[in-house]
Parts: structure tokens; sequence; C-alpha cells
């Protein structure tokens, strides 16, 4: 299965905080049978989040976590046009990738992870994205710049 | 420019890679080469030796401890939060080229700096040696680094040995322990082969308990070989850090190989690890100074050291060997007790070092000229020698056991190991003790040695065995008597370390723990 599909894309993300933002984001995974346990997912996540708030400049949100209820290595992506406090020095987040990747991954999905990493730091990727019509085009710019580049 | 770095953060598979691609942007937006070493999940890919070598500086970019941080010694280095990378590698890189140019204009400067801190915080390999301690101070950490490093050698090889003796009297009756050392190699037969000697890598048979017992020997002479090697290394490692293992390491081998002994190893420690620090500070054109680390420090101050050793050292110690050899021989003639005496003084001076061989090689010379006789004043002397050199590491194993708080964490776990490497004549298992304190250790492994060989030479034991400690106790005659000579010269030894550790200066015991920890860290 791929590391993201149109159901894992939510393009009016309105909760008012992480955490809040974060369930809904991983609601979508739980949907899809990607995480069996939707509260212990995001305990990992929220402790990842706590050792230090993933929020990075450029209004980008990183939650993320290894977890053992995750089944396969997955991305959900959110855009808040109205932003959403991420922790960040320079403001809220509008474009929120929430990393999800079983405990133990094998090592080729923990590739594309890291290559999805890189490609967050490269403004016309982030630029891509915040302006994709819909779910479709964000799965597309995702598969065509990370899974298989 | 050229940079390196590594970034990392505690899940390991978004920020790691973030900040490695913040860095590689930033470099290449300023015109600078950089090689990132992500120490995420998605498997580690190391950064080439030579392309540290080669860099001008080093960027850390972490949320978790660097893995294996001692590769990155002597190099300008910014240390920053994973995130900093992720913001603001810009600004990083600026920081990484003013400390690479300030290294290189003022590299003196740096040289000092670099020494004093404390080297390989995480991971790698570690000393400790404050600079800013007295000579003394710093003389006891460098050799207690070295110590450190080798006691696992001297426990591994010790008792692997001890084993084979075991095993070999076991499998080989009372002569077992004789032929275990004499009749197998990892290597030939030579041709022709009058001793028939075995080569137990083709010819292994498992079901020859003598074969099992010779590959216990084995294996732990290959160990005992390290000794002085990794002795000497690690002196020089903590002189010098990474530069000073090279020849450290080669000077002691060179020491081993030409019978100088551990004193000798702990000269070339010396000499290495001053040699590579010496070289190290030499200001340089900036095109030689990436060769620096990989080719040229290491090959001048491995040349210097083994020349030194070989040159200057080389002849003395054999003037010294050959003019004990020759006393000895003078004395044959005369009282066998003050000859017992100046046998156990001798081995108990260097342990395994050119005195001690002296006196043991005395011995087995006489033992093979004694051919069958049965009450040769050979075979007393083999008695008196073999003894004399079980004590010392008894005496260290009984003085840890009953005063654990004047030694260090490591010594006490090596004074368990010293009771069955001096039960099996291997004097080896006191030279950690003796390198890392070596008058006092020396004083009262002598004091002990000289009472037991005089011992021995009262009571009239003899011996037709040149090794194997008590597990050739059916070629000693008069056995008993013999344990009580080793037993009294033991505590003679212990009671004198005990006696010189308590009286001397308090601080030197929470150095050496100090320095496990570090060593250990």
């Amino acid at each position: 299965m791929s590391l993201i599909t149109d159901k894992l894309v939510v393009l009016n993300l309105d909760s008012p905080d992480r955490h809040a933002a974060t369930r809904v984001l991983a609601q979508t995974l739980a949907d899809e049978g990607r995480v069996t346990d939707l509260d212990g997912f995001l305990a990992d996540v929220r402790k990842r989040e706590e050792q230090m708030p993933t929020g990075l400049p450029g209004g980008i949100g990183i939650p993320h976590a290894r977890s053992a209820h995750v089944t396969e290595p997955s991305l959900v992506f959110g855009r808040a046009t109205q932003g959403i406090d991420w922790g960040a020095e320079d403001g809220p987040a509008t474009l929120i990738f929430l990393i999800a990747a079983p405990e133990g991954g094998g090592d080729d999905h923990l590739k594309i992870l890291a290559a999805l990493a890189r490609r967050l730091m490269r403004t016309e990727f982030r630029e891509s994205l915040m302006n994709a019509a819909d779910a479709t085009a964000v799965v597309d710019i995702v598969t065509r710049e990370v899974v298989n580049p | 420019m050229k940079f390196v770095g590594v970034t990392s953060c505690p899940t390991g598979i978004a920020h790691t890679y973030m900040a490695a691609e913040g860095l590689e942007q930033a470099a290449r937006a300023a015109g600078h080469e950089i090689e990132v070493e992500t120490q995420g999940s998605a498997g580690l890919e190391p950064l080439n030796p030579e392309t540290i070598a080669a860099a001008d500086a080093v960027i850390f970019a972490v949320g978790v401890p660097v893995r294996d941080r001692a590769r990155f010694a002597g190099k300008p280095l910014i240390e920053a939060d994973v995130k900093k990378a992720i913001s603001d590698g810009p600004g990083l890189i600026a920081q990484a080229v003013a400390a690479a140019e300030e290294a290189s204009a003022n590299p003196e400067k740096f040289a000092a700096a670099q020494a004093a801190a404390p080297a390989g915080r995480s991971g790698g390999l570690a000393s400790k040696v404050d600079s800013g301690a007295p000579v003394g101070t710093r003389i006891r950490q460098w050799l207690m680094t070295g110590v450190s490093y080798m006691i696992p050698f001297v426990a591994a090889g010790g008792i692997l040995i001890a084993l084979g003796f075991m095993v070999a009297q076991l499998a080989g009756g009372k002569d077992g322990a004789i032929v275990v050392t004499k009749l197998y190699a990892l290597t030939g037969p030579p041709k022709p082969n009058p001793t028939h000697i075995i080569n137990i890598v083709t010819d292994f048979n498992p079901a020859d308990g003598m074969h099992w017992a010779a590959l216990l020997f084995l294996v732990g002479a290959a160990a005992f070989a390290f000794l002085v090697p990794i002795l000497s290394g690690f002196i020089a490692f903590a002189i010098a850090d990474r530069p000073g293992l090279a020849p450290g390491i080669v000077g002691g081998a060179i020491a081993s190989t030409m019978g100088a002994g551990f004193l000798g190893g702990i000269a070339t420690g010396f000499i290495g690890g001053f040699a590579a620090l010496w070289i190290s500070r030499w200001r340089v054109p900036k095109g030689v100074r990436g060769i620096m680390p990989v080719v040229v420090i290491p090959l001048l101050s491995t040349l210097i050291t083994g020349a030194a050793l070989v040159l200057i050292l080389g002849r003395p110690l054999k003037a010294l060997s050959d003019g004990l050899a020759s006393g000895l021989s003078g004395l044959s003639g005369s009282n066998l007790v003050i000859l017992g005496v100046i046998l156990g003084l001798m081995m108990g001076f260097d342990l395994g070092g050119p005195v001690n061989k002296v006196a043991y090689t005395f011995a087995t010379t006489g033992l093979v000229a004694a051919g069958t006789s049965t009450n040769a004043p050979a075979l007393k002397i083999m008695a008196a020698v073999m003894a004399a050199g079980m004590v010392a590491p008894l005496g260290m194993a009984l003085a840890t056991t009953v005063r654990p708080r004047l030694f260090s964490e490591a010594e006490r776990e090596n004074g368990q190991a010293a009771w069955l490497l001096g039960a099996s004549f291997i004097s080896e298992g006191a030279i950690p003790f003796a390198a890392a304190d070596p008058w006092r250790v020396i004083l009262s492994s002598m004091s002990g040695s000289a009472i037991t060989g005089g011992l021995v030479m009262l009571f009239g034991n003899t011996l037709r065995a040149p090794h194997g400690g008590l597990w050739v106790t059916p070629l000693i005659g008069s056995p008993l008597l013999y344990i009580l000579a080793i037993a009294i010269g033991t505590v003679v030894t212990a009671a004198v370390v005990v006696t010189l550790k308590t009286a001397g200066p308090g601080p030197v015991k929470t150095e050496l723990d100090q320095t496990e920890a570090a060593v250990a860290a």
C-alpha cells in the first residue's frame, strides 16, 4: 500500500489546537485500518510532542511517532488555512504532516519517510502542497516527489 | 570549504533528515561542500574517514548524542540543536566557516583548546585527563588510561592460558602443562619436524583433550601478545588523543618483541604520545593540513617511536640483560638462599620484562642442563623462580580482597582474576596494578618475591617444569612447603602494598576510579 492515499488528506483542518488537529488526522488512519488503537497512537505522538513541539519555521507541523499501533508507514496531510499553533516561534502552522511509522518498520519504508522529511525542507514542495486543488493532487505530488522520485 | 555534519533526533524519522537537508541546502547556497551523516532510523551510512579528515569543520545538529563521536576529534566543531539546522541552516554554516577560519589562523590556540576539552564525551574511545592538573596527576591519568584498556586482555589471555594448563593436566597427566606449550602451534609443522609439532588448525581432533588445552593456551597467548601494545597505545592515546594510537601501539609491539616488558611499553607510550602531540601542533601550510591526521602524524610519530626504541633503548636493554645474566652465572656456586632472594627480586621487578626474563631464562637454561638428575641445584633454582613469579599477582589478589577500598573498581575485578593467574605462574596478572602505580606495586612485589625465592631455597624444593604454577604440582618436590613459601611471600607483598598505598597520597584511587568511569562512559 502507498504512503498516502486521498483518504489521508484533510484540506480543511479547522481544529482549535494541535492535539485536536492531530486527532482529526489520526482518525483517518484508524478509519483506513492503518492504526489499530487510536488513543494508544495519539499517546505516542503526544509523548514525542511533549519532548519538544514539532512545529517548524515556515508554517509547518510534523507530529510523528514510531508506534506499535501503526500497521504500515503512513503520511496524513492536513491543510489549516487559518493556522494552528504548533509551537514554532514564527507563528502557527498551515501545513501539517502526521507521520506514522510502525515500531521496528522495514528499512525501505523508513527510507521513504526520510525522503519525505527532506522534501519538507524544499519551498517548491511546500508551495505545491499549499496550492493543491484537491486530495488527488496532494497524493500525486507526494507520490511523484517522495515515493517514486 | 569542506564540512561534515551529523544530524539526529529522538524519533529518528523526521528532524534528522530535515536537518541534513537544511545543512546541505545552506552549504550549497554559500558555495561550500558538506556531507551529512544522518543518525536516524533509515539505516546509518557512516561518513568516510577520509572525508572527515579532509573537512575544515564539523557541525553536529543533534537531538540525541552523536554516535562514535571520537571520529571527529581534533576538528573545529559547531554543536547545535537539531532544530537549528532546520530553521537556520545558513547560520550554522556561517558559524562553521568562522570556526574553521579561526582554527587555521591560530592553530596553537586551537590545539590547546582541543587538549583542554574532554575527549569523546559520548561514545567512542575515552580517557580522563585534566590538562590543568599537576604533572604527577596527569602522568597517573595517562598510565591509568592505558591500564584500563589493557585489563580485558590480561583477564582474557591469563584465564585462557590458566584453563589451558588445567585441561592439559587433566588430559595429559603430570607433564601435560609442559607439553601443551611446546607441541602445538597455529602454523607449520616445520620441515623437518623433529619435535613433532602439531598444527591444531589443520589437525584439530575434538576427541583429544590436549588439543582443546592447546587451543585454550594458544588463544590466550595471542591475547597476551597485546598486553604491552595496548598499554602503550592507550597511554599515547591519553596524551595525544587518536593520533597517539598508531605510534603507541606499534612502539608497544616492538617493545614486546624486544622483550622490554611493560616498562618498555610505558616508555613507548610516552614517546609515541608526545611525538604525536608535538607533530600535530606543527604549523603547516593549508594544503598539507588535510593529510596531517591520516598520513603525516602517524608516519612520523611511528617512525620516531620505533626508531627511538630500537636505536636508543635497544643496546642498553641488551647490555642490561647480558650483565644480569653473567652476574647470575657468577653467583651459581654461592649460597643458594642468597641466589633465591636475588632471583626473587628480579622476578618481582618487571613482571615479564627484561630483568624478569633474565632470571627466568637462567632457570630454564639450567633445567635443560640438569637433564634427569633429581637433586641438582638447577631444579631448586627453577622452583625458586616459579614460586617468586607467582607471588606478585597473588599478592595483588590478596590485597584487593582484604583492602578493597584502596583499589579502583577495575583493579578489584582484575584482582579476582589475579588469583587464578598467580596460581598458574602468570606474573602478567600483576601488570595492571604495576602500570597504574609503579613504584609502590613493584616495591611490594619485589619484597614478597624475594622472601619466597629465599624460602624455596631454604626448604630445598625442586621443580622440573619450566612453568605451569600449581598445575604442575606433581613435578614439585615437597609441594606443601612450596605452597607455604608462596603463601608467605603473598602475604608480605599484600602487606607492603597495603601499607604503601595507605600511607601514600590519598587521591590516587579516586583519580583511578574517575579515569575508569570516563573510559567506560
